[in-house]
This record gives C-alpha cells, structure tokens and sequence, in this order.
C-alpha cells in the first residue's frame, strides 16, 4: 500500500510531464489496424462520421466563441432584444441546422450505416465454414462442427503476473492455452452461446462484437485477409474474472488450418479411446490436478478454500466427503458427481459434462475427493462417467 | 411581467399542512420491511421478525396519516383548489400504475411473440438447436419447463369477468347516488362493491388452489407460468387495495362522511377500482382467451 | 400552529425546531435544502468509489482490491451518482426553485414532498449497507453486475443485488412522489394569467421529467420484480430453459434507462436559458420552440431504448429502427443548441462562474452528444459497444451535462438561498480546475476504447498503461477540486457579503421579486402575471 502511494505520486508526476510529448508517441488513436471486410467497412464509417461531428464541433462553437469575445458586457456591447427569427432570411439561418442535422443524420451517416448492417448481419450467404463459440466463467469453448474437434480456451497469463509478483508479458492478460485456429480468406460462420451468463464475444481487429447469450444462439461472421495473431477479449460484464476471459485467433492459411485439424482430431481420438480403460488412482490424481488447475481455481481458489459466501470451500466440502452412489448404483442428488456433472441452477457452478471428457471429470472429481485435507479415499472411473451421460 | 398583491385569483389560501411526522415514519417502516424481506429470503433467522416490524409501523401510519387527513377533510381544510391537487395526484399515480403492468404485458408479449417461437425456432435460423423437439408453441412452459395445463377462460375467469364488471356498475350506482344525495342508494352500491370484490378474490384464491394442486400450473411453470401469476397476482393484490379502500369509503359514508359537492376520496377510489376492472379486462383477454 | 387553517394568511414561521424541524418539514424550502444536502454528500460517497477505481486502474496488475470488490465499486459508484447525487439535486431544485418561479404557496402536496424525500437515505443505507455486512461475514458484498443488472449474472449475483433491487424500489416510490407532486404543483398552483405558454422553462424542462418519470420508473420497478422472482421465487422470467429470455431484462431496463438519461438533464436543459439569457442581458431566443423540443425529446426518448444493445443480435428492421430513431433525438437537441447559443448572441455578455459553468457545460454536452449520434450507428457501434468509448460518452453528458448543469444552477440560485454571496475567486478557480481535470480524465478514455480496452474490467493489456495513468492523475484532481465547491458552498451559508434581492441585474422572473433568502412562507398571496 505504501510502496503502491509512492509510486503512484511519483508515476503522476511523470505521467503530467510526459503529457506533451505522448501526443507525438507512436500511439493508437484510433482503431486497430481492420483485418475483415467488416472491420475495414466499420473503420472508414467511424472515420467519416468523426470527421463530421467535429466539424460541426468546431462550427458550433466558433460561433459561440465569436460571441462570447464580440458581445460582451465589458467590450461595451448593447444588447438586442429579439426573441426569435423574424423575416425570410432569419429563419433561413434559423432552420439551416436543422436541415443540416437531417441530411446528416439520415443521409451522410445513414445511408453507410444501413449498407454495412445489411452486410454485417449477413452470416449465412457463402459461408465455407461453422465455427460455435460457447462462453462460460471465464473461458471460450470452441467447437468446429463439421469435423467433430471441440476444446477450451482458457487465459495462460499466471496469477503471479497479475498479482505483480512476476514482470509481465508481452501479451499480459490477452493470452491463452489453446488459440482457435481460423483459414485466411474463408467466410467463417460464427455461432455463439453460453452455459451460464451473457459473455460478449469481441476481437477489434475483426470488427465483430457479439454477445454469447445463454440458452439461445446469435451469429455473426468473420473472414480474415491476413494471417497473424488476433487478440481480443469478453466484452459484457459476466462475473468476477470477466477481465480475465480474451479471446486469441491465429489466422493461417488453409493448409496450415487443415493440418492443425487433423492433428485435433487425433489428439480426440486419443482421448477418447482412454476413457474406456481403467485409471490407476495415481494417474487421476495427476490428471485430475491438471483438470482442476485450469476449469476450477478460478472459483473454488488453489488451496479448494473458495471465497466466503460466493464461492464454497471443497475442502471438508460435506458433497466432496461423503457418497454419491447408492449402494445399487444409482447417483445420488445433489452428490458430489451429481454437482460437477450438472452445476447448481442459478449459480455460477456450472454443468461440467457439456464441457469436460469422461477422463477429466472422474479425474477432477477423484483429485477433489482426496485433496485439500479431504480423504474420501475412492476413486470415480471415465467409465463409471460415461455410464451416467 | 408584473405583480400586483392586490389581487388573487383564490378567495382564500392554499391550505399547507402542518409538519407531521408520518412521512419519516413510514420511509422507516419500509425500509425495515425491506430488510426483513431480503434477510429472509438469504435464510436469515431474525428476517421475519424485522418484516413484520415494519409492516407494524406501516400499519400504523396508514392509521395515523389517514386519520389526520380525514380529519382535515372533515374539518374542512380542503376546498376546491386543494381538491383539485388531489385529482391530478390520483390521475398521475394510476397512470404509474398502469405502467407497472405494462412491464408485465410487455413481458408477456416478449416471450409469447419472441422468445418462445425463437427457442422454437433454431434450425430454421441457424441449423442446429439446443432443444431437439422443441417447437414453440404457446402456451408453453418453454424447452425444460414442467407439464402443465394452461387456465381456460370460460370457468371462473368469466365468471370473474362478471363480477368486476358488475362491480363497475355498482360504484357508479353508488356515484350516482351520492350526487343525488340519496345517502341510502350510496350505502347499497358501495356495499354491494365491496362484495362483489370480495368474491372475486375468493374465486380467484380457489383459482390458484386449483392450478396448483390439479393443472400442474405454478409460478415454476415456465413463461406462461411466470406471467400467469405475476399478472394475475398483482392484480389481485390491486383488487385487495381497492376493497379495502373501498371499504374504508363505505364506513366513511355510513359515518355521514361526504357530500354531493366534496367527495375527492370517494372519487378517488372509484377510479382506482375503474382502472382493477380495465386491467382485469386486458388479463381476461390477453393471458386467459387468446 | 391549527390557527393557520382557521385564520388563512396568519402562517407564520412556526415550527419544530432543531432535528425535527428537517425530519417533519412540509415546507418545500426545508425539503429542497435537505434534497441538495443530501445530493452533494452522496456524490462524494459517489466519488470516493470510483476515486478507489481509478486508483485501481492507474497501473496494470491487482494492486489495491479483488475483482469482486471493483465489479461491486463500479456498480454502486453509478447506482449512488445518478439515484443518489444528480436526481436529488434535480428535484432539490425543483423543490427550492418551482413555486418561487411560478408564484405557488408551495408545492402542492407538501406531506407527500417530505416523504419523498425520506424515502431517500432508506436507499442509499441499502444500497451500501452490503459492503459494511461483507466485513461481518454477512453475504458477499454489494451488488456486482454494475448499474444495468443484467439477468442473468444478477440471477446469480449475492444479497447484494437483493439489497439493490429494494433500494431501486424505494428510489422509485420516492421518485414517482415527487413527481406527481411536480406535476400538480405546476397544472394548479400557477399564478393567475401564468398562462402555460408563460411558464419558465425551468418548469417546463421539469414538467417533461416528471411525466418520463412516471412512464418509465414503474417498468424499472417491474423489471426488478421480475428478476428478485427469477432469483428466489422459480421463475423464469430471463431463462431460456422456461422460455424465457435474459434479453427481455435488457429491453425493460433500456425503456427506462434510455429516458433516464433525459430525465437526468430536462431539469438541466431547462435551467440553460434562465441563466444565459440572465448573463447575457438578453431575452430568451426561441421560447416556443424550446417548449416543443422538450415535449419532442420527451416522446422520441421512450422508443429508441435498443441503442444500449445493438450487439444482442437483432433483427436488421430492429436495428434500423433503432439507429434512426436514436440519431432523431439530435433534432430538438440541435433546435436547443441554436437557441441557446442565439441567445448569447448578440448579447452583452459577463462571466461570473454560472456563465461560465453554463459555457462549459454547452461545449462539453455538445462533445457527449455529438459522440452520442455516432454511437447510434449500429455498425460503428459493435466496436464502441461496453468499450471506454461509451463510458467517456456518458461521462461527458453525465458529469459535464448534469453534475456541471446542476453546479451551474447552484452558484446561480445559491445567493437567492442563502442571502449571501458565494466567493467569485473560489467558484471561478473551481471551474477552471473542474474543467482542465474533467478533460484529463475521460478525454483518454475516448482513446483507450478506440484502442480496444473493454469497460468493466479490473486490470487491462500493458497498451492501455499510458492513457489509464493519465485518467487516473485526472481523476484525483478532479475529485479533490470539488472540495473547493463544497466549501464554498459552506461559506456562502455560514455569511459573506449579503446578496439582493434581484441578485443578478439583468434576471427575470418572480423569484428574484422576494427577498434574498425568501421568508419561509412565500407567495402567500399570489402574485398576477399580466
Ligand atoms: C445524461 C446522459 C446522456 C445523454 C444526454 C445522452 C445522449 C445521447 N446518447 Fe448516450 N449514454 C448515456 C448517457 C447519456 N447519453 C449513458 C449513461 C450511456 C451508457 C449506459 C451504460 O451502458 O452503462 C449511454 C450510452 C449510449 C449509447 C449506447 C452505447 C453502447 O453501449 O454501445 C448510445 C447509442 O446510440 C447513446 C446515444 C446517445 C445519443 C444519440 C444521445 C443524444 O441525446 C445526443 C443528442 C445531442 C446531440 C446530437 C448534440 C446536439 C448538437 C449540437 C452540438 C449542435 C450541432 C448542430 C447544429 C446546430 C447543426 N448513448
Ligand atoms: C452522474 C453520474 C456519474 C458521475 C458524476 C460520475 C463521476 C465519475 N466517474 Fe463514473 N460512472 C457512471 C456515472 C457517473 N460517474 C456510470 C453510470 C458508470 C457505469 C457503471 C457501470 O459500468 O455499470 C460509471 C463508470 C465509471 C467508470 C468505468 C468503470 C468501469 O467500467 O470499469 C469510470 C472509470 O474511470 C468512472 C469514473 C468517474 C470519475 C473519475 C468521476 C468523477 O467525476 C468523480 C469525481 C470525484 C469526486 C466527486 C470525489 C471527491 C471526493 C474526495 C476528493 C474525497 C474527499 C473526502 C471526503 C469528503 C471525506 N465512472
Ligand atoms: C464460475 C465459478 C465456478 C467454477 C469455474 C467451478 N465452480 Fe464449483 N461451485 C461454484 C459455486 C458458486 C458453487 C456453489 C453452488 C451452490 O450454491 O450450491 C459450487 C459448488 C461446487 C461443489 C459443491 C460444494 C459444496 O460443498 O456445496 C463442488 C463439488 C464443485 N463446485 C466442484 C467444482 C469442480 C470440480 C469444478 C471444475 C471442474 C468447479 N466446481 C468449477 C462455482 C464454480
Ligand atoms: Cu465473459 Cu465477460
Ligand atoms: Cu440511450
């Protein structure tokens, strides 16, 4: 805190020196460079109607400067009388903004803007290709229907970064572990849902800015000229890591985007097929510190001590310590398995089968089951999971 | 513009009433109805016990606060520039109320035209759904919503209907009489309103009974379950308001109270029982027939 | 005092004294000093959040708070400013400025005035009392979702967004009292042959409030309901799952929000030309046509509410609409820009502070509109959209439109108040100081949403670093300079040089023909317009 004062005096008193010279600095005023026909539509939009406004900024008020030097009381300036326009030319002068007002209105910005909404909410002519996005707290699931792959998205930048204890990188916060992979030049259909709140899905080089709404589906397109990194981030207010939920495209042409493909759906493949054997306890309980280290810590904390009255502590958690099968086999409501598989309705806990494999989910359980001082001493099994879908 | 002190368009002053206590009363009462309410519902213990504190404060200063402009009215502080205030403040607070249903119709109108059809509606839109099956029809308790069976109009919400309407009639037979000094046929009528409102409450209470326990109808029922009960409860709660204001008007009048001439609280509940009726009408046809 | 009633004319300064005196007042000077108090400190408590969020925001990385705390900062920081600060301030004037203008005893329902003003502190304890219950253990803090609530992160939000929604209740029942109070006041108590066409057009500008008031609080009222039964009651009113619809929430809270925004600055627009034409020893220009943009204003703001959500995904008709309806609103604005400035014009014109808090509000609204009319176009606006672009947007209009509008009304009445002059070197260094570190702070701001950075978030990309510092060291000094204003005010009350009673030489309208202060009793006897 203190460390923080002094810095934070010493750091204003910079900041004010440097004023003047910022405004030389190599620095974005404007849009990111636009990498879609979208963006480079929204761009020149932005650019025209700015140039309109100021200047109708600096008209306006270099008449009102004008009279505020010419008509004062300490020039010795007489007041008029009028009230109101009189005779042809008055009200000429009068009524000229207001025209003026309307041509640009609904003529100079609007005829632009219908065209580009009609093309912006054009997803489905031409597309080559379905890309659905699926926002959760705080992560991106991105799934390419077509050929089955499916996987999340989570921000990689560590907590030690944030919480300043490590220099931070480069791409501080606008990071991720898997990037989705897009082709250049493809007309990309994006479909977009989410699983618990509303999460806006944004890129502003793409200029496409779409909310992920719960329990419905919204589309919108994209189709990147130029390969590269874009980088972006959840863009509604959904929670406490909302900050913490970017979103990372590579763009790279189609061939590198097919190979990238198939090497996902092997990596499937893989996974799937090891569901179906038995897990050694060991091997869950590495996996399942995997699992929970990226899905889970945000809430429920490292140490599985959650954060009072939001979040509950899994450690000595009574669901986490106790059955949750009956002696026949059945699943218990509002067990353990029964909390991680379908969420709680109206909470942040979300249903994690829509999200996670077999493998992960009788992982993480285990891991949650015998972790944190709890020691339930079972094992749950991918295909014990399985059997519950 | 000028001024002259000399002459005044009113015989006589506007009457300001003296400083009185009530208003901070009651702000105090709703807050703690307020707190109780929230700490009940978090699962705190002494909810309830704040709850029903303040709705005892609030209880008491309806006693008091009326009482005194009662009092005042008899006593004849309130002539026809004051009545007049108290017109246009009664006109502007039923139009707030008819907003705040209008909230509910809205929403009614947005899932019934909207949002159901389009959760109906997903492969057509965008070739694939969440909720295989689905298809969007109305009355709906939407994809994951429970079985249940929607309310016919032609039972008890005709009957209802009838009722309300009647009582229409009757409060302005009520009205009638009062402007003719016919202090009897005044009795009859507002009697008779007070009656007709309370059986209509009691119809709708086994309304509810009925939904409830046989047509699997519950607030939990989806869309047409939540605005079912929503609309239908706060106007039930209106028509609560009104019959007993209602029938606070008929012992007023039973006690002598008003005169052809001066009867603003006479009036003023009779508008507000017009509007119940006109609200109720909308329901009839908006959330039972169509 | 029961003789008043029998004896009418013998009212005499005769009431409580000491604390009951505020806390049974039914005198609409008492109530509008108690709404202005209770304004000011509000917006301090208002500033102070967001003083600890901008502190925040000054570097990349978490230095002073969690993310939930700053979700919670934000939320109730907006919540405080616009329920708590610039509505009071509004109605405080209202309540201080609408009979000594239109020649009324009073206002109209005085009992009901009181409590609509003590309905107030009720909701600003359950607005924050949640962050004082946090440190006992008691549920998780204040309401998390920001000021717009959004189902159905406030489905599962904590007791604070419980807390809200009944302070929301109560703001409301307090606002629609006072409305309807507003509304009786100036349809009855107006002085004989103050016709409606002569009315000030302070009256007016409130008169248009009052009715946007009482059309839009009750859908908010609605909407709340509907989400406190979302979150304890079953229903599934912004579920999909009953078929319901999270975007329902959004269209309720917009028809209320969007006029919200003109319900905050009608009052403001209103007082305008009182004190432009006053410093410019000028009639008003275009009175008539002023009338007639309030009552378009006013008719227009209810049908453009999807501008908040154009990202939702809607129909292109939907967006249509919406875009061209909203960019309408510009008309009577424009109409409202010309007149004002066609007042000064011509005129001879001096510079004590309310001029100049009137100038800086022109050029600064004009910024906050301007950019307004290009977040209208629904392209444009998927890159604005929850950026920093809109949150610069709406403090230009918010703080330079109504927190400087109501600053302007109070250095203008404030000597006819108190009978004293404030000090002009204190009140012209406040505004210089106001203006430079308002710019400071939020110009960035338009910058940094150009550049990308989303609104709402706790800690950002090392890109925005720059512009976030400079904002932040704005800030400071922006909020510290308003301790000049707060002590001046102080001043003005404690004494000072005694001000006339015609406290402006040029000022027209029956307030300025009672003394400096009034008598506790004004227009007894109403006057005549001729
Ligand atoms: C007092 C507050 C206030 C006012 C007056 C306005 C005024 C306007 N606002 Fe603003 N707005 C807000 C407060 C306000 N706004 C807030 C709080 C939000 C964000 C809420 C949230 O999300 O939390 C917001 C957000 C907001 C959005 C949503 C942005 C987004 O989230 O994506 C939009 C979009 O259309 C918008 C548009 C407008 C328009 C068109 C006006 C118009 O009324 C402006 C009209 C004025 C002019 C056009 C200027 C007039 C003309 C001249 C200067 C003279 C020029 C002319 C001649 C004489 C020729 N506003
Ligand atoms: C009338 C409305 C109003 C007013 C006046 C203000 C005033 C200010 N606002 Fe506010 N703001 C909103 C309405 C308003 N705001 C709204 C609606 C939002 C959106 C919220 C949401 O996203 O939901 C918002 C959000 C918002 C954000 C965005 C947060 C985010 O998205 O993450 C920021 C960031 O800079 C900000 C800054 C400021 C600043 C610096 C001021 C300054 O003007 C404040 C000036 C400071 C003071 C007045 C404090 C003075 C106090 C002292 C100096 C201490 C003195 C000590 C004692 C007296 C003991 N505001
Ligand atoms: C977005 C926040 C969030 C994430 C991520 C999250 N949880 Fe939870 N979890 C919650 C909340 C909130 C609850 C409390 C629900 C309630 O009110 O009963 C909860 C409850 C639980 C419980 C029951 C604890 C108890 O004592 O009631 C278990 C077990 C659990 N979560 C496991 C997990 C696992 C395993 C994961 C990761 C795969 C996970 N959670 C990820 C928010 C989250
Ligand atoms: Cu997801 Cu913000
Ligand atoms: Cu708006």
């Amino acid at each position: 805190m203190k460390t923080f004062v002094r810095q934070f005096l010493r750091q204003s008193l910079w900041t004010l020196l440097a004023l003047p010279a910022l405004a030389r600095a190599d620095y974005s005023w404007n849009f990111p460079e636009p990498v879609t026909p979208i963006a480079r539509d929204t761009l020149k939009i932005h650019n025209e109607f700015m140039l309109i406004i100021t200047a109708l900024f600096v008209v306006v008020f270099a008449i009102m400067i004008y009279s505020m030097v010419k008509h004062r009381k300490s020039t010795g300036h007489q007041p008029a009388k009028f009230t109101g326009p009189k005779g042809g030319l008055q009200w000429f002068w009068a009524l000229l903004p207001f025209a003026i007002l309307l041509f640009i209105d609904f003529v100079l910005m609007g005829i632009p803007a219908v065209h580009a909404i009609i093309e912006m909410e054009d997803t489905k002519t031409k597309a080559d290709m379905v890309l659905k996005v699926t926002g959760m707290q705080w992560k991106w699931q991105y799934e390419y229907p077509e050929s089955g792959v499916k996987f999340v998205s989570t921000m990689s930048t560590p907590r030690e970064q944030i919480s300043n204890a490590a220099a931070k990188g480069e791409n501080y916060l606008l990071e991720v572990d898997n990037p989705v992979v897009l082709p250049v030049g493809k007309k990309v259909r994006v479909l977009l849902t989410s699983t618990d709140v509303i999460h806006t899905w944004w890129v502003p080089q793409f200029g496409v800015k779409r909310d992920a709404i719960p329990g419905f589906l919204r589309e919108t397109w994209v189709q990147i000229e130029k390969p590269g990194t874009y980088r972006g981030q959840c863009a509604e207010l959904c929670g406490k890591d909302h900050g913490f939920m970017p979103v990372v495209v590579h763009a790279v042409p189609e061939p590198e985007y097919l190979a990238w493909l198939d090497k996902k759906k092997a990596e499937a493949a893989a996974a799937a097929g090891s569901g179906d054997r038995t897990w050694s306890k060991d091997e869950l309980m590495a996996k399942g510190k995997e699992v929970y280290d990226k899905q889970c810590v945000s809430c429920h904390q490292a140490n599985g001590q959650g954060i009072p009255n939001a979040f509950p502590a899994l450690a000595g958690s009574p669901l986490c310590n106790s059955e949750w099968q009956t002696k026949d086999g059945k699943l218990i409501k509002d067990s353990h398995v029964d909390r991680v598989l379908h969420g709680k309705a109206n909470t942040a806990m979300q249903a994690f089968k829509n999200t996670l494999s077999d493998v992960e989910l009788a992982a993480v359980i285990t891991f949650e089951r015998n972790n944190f001082g709890n020691t339930m001493g079972d094992m749950v099994q991918p295909a014990q999971i399985k059997a519950l879908r | 513009m000028t001024t002259s002190a000399a002459q005044t368009a009113h015989s006589h002053h506007y009457f300001v009433p003296q400083p009185s206590i009530y208003p901070f009363i009651l702000s105090g009462g709703m807050f703690l109805l307020a707190l109780g309410f929230i700490l009940k519902m978090n699962g705190f213990a002494p909810g309830p016990w704040v709850m029903i504190a303040g709705a005892a404060v609030i209880i008491y200063v309806l006693f008091g606060w009326f009482g005194k402009v009662i009092a005042e009215s008899q006593g004849g502080d309130y002539r026809a520039w004051e009545d007049k205030s108290f017109r246009y403040g009664m006109i502007w607070f039923i139009a707030s109320e008819v907003m705040f249903f209008a909230a509910f119709f809205g929403a009614l109108y947005y899932v019934r035209i909207i949002s159901v059809p389009e959760l109906g509606n997903m492969v057509a839109e965008h070739g694939v759904t969440l909720y295989p099956g689905f298809t969007g029809a109305w009355p709906s308790s939407g994809p994951k919503g429970p079985e249940f069976t929607p309310m016919g109009a032609w039972g008890i919400p005709a009957i209802n209907t009838a009722l309300l309407l009647s009582s229409g009639v009757t409060v302005t037979w009520a009205h009638w009489a009062l402007l003719k000094n016919n202090r009897l046929h005044l009795n009859l009528g507002l009697a008779a309103t007070v009656l007709l409102g309370f059986i209509f409450l009691g119809f709708q209470a086994y309304e509810y009974y009925h939904a409830y326990t046989e047509l699997g109808l519950t607030l939990g029922a989806g869309a047409y379950g939540a605005t079912f009960f929503m609309l239908t409860g706060f106007h039930g709660f209106h028509v609560t308001l009104g019959a007993i204001m209602l029938t606070v008007i008929l012992l007023r009048c039973l006690k002598g109270h008003f005169d052809s001439e001066r009867h603003f609280a006479f009036e003023g509940v009779a508008w507000y029982w017009h509007f119940v009726d006109v609200v109720w009408l909308l329901l009839f046809v908006l959330v039972y027939w169509l | 005092m029961s003789v008043a009633t029998t004896h009418p004319g013998e009212h005499h300064e005769h009431h409580p004294s000491g604390i009951l005196r505020w806390l049974t007042t039914t005198n609409h000077k008492d109530i509008g000093t108690m709404y202005l108090t209770f304004a000011l400190i509000m917006f301090f408590v208002g500033g102070i959040m967001i003083l600890a969020v901008r502190a925040e925001l000054f570097q990349p990385g978490l230095q002073l708070m969690q993310p939930e705390f700053f979700n919670q900062l934000i939320g109730v920081h907006a919540l405080v400013m616009i329920f708590a600060a610039l509505m009071p301030a509004a109605t405080g004037f209202a309540n201080w400025m609408l009979p000594l203008m239109i020649g009324a005893p009073d206002m109209a329902l005085p009992r009901l005035n009181n409590w609509g003003f003590w309905l107030l502190p009720p909701a600003a304890i359950l607005l924050t009392l949640p962050f004082t219950l946090a440190l006992f253990g008691i549920g998780d803090g204040a309401i998390a979702t920001g000021w717009t609530f959004y189902a159905p992160l406030s489905v599962q939000g904590g007791i604070g967004v419980d807390f809200a929604i009944f302070a929301v209740h109560i703001l409301g029942v307090s606002s629609i009292m006072g409305s309807i109070n507003i509304i009786v006041t100036i349809f009855n108590l107006r002085a004989p042959g103050m016709t409606m066409m002569k009315l000030p057009l302070f009256a007016w500008g409130w008169l248009i409030t009052a009715f946007l008031l009482i059309a839009t609080i009750p859908v908010l009222a609605g909407a709340v309901t509907m989400l406190l039964t979302d979150r304890h009651f079953g229903t599934h009113f912004f579920n999909a799952a009953g078929g319901g619809d999270p975007i329902l929430f959004q269209h309720l809270f917009w028809f209320f929000g969007h006029p919200e925004v003109y319900i905050l600055l009608l009052p403001v627009w209103g007082l305008m030309p009182h004190v432009l034409s006053t410093f410019s020893r000028k009639p008003t220009y275009g009175y008539t046509a002023q009338v007639y943009s309030f009552i378009a204003i006013g008719v227009l703001s209810v049908i453009v509410w999807a501008h908040h959500f154009f990202t939702v995904g809607m129909p292109v008709p939907a967006l249509i609409y919406f875009m061209f309806s909203t960019m309408s609103i510009s008309l009577p604005l424009a109409v409202l820009f010309f007149c004002w400035i066609a007042t000064m014009w011509r005129g001879a014109m001096s510079f004590e502070t309310p001029m100049l808090f009137a100038l800086g509000f022109i050029v600064l609204f004009g910024m906050a509109g301007l950019t307004g009319l290009v977040l209208a176009d629904v392209a444009a606006d998927a890159q604005y959209h929850h950026s920093y672009f809109v949150v610069a947007h709406f403090h230009y209009a918010l703080f330079a439109g109504g927190i400087m509008g109501v600053m302007t009304g109070v250095y203008y009445w404030l000597p006819k108040w108190t009978g004293h002059m404030y000090s002009e070197t204190l009140g012209k260094w406040h505004f210089w100081l106001t203006v430079v570190s308002f710019n400071l702070t939020f110009m960035p701001q338009f910058f940094l949403g150009l550049a990308g950075m989303p609104r709402r978030i706790p800690d950002y990309a090392l890109q925005f670093a720059e512009f976030n510092a400079i904002s932040t060291v704005g800030a400071f000094i922006l909020g510290f300079s308003q301790l000049l204003f707060a002590y001046n005010i102080w001043r003005c009350v404690k004494g000072g040089e005694k001000a006339k009673d015609q406290v402006w030489e040029s000022a027209e309208g029956l307030e300025w023909q009672l003394p400096s202060p009034p008598p506790y009793h004004s227009w007894e006897t109403q006057p005549e317009i001729k």
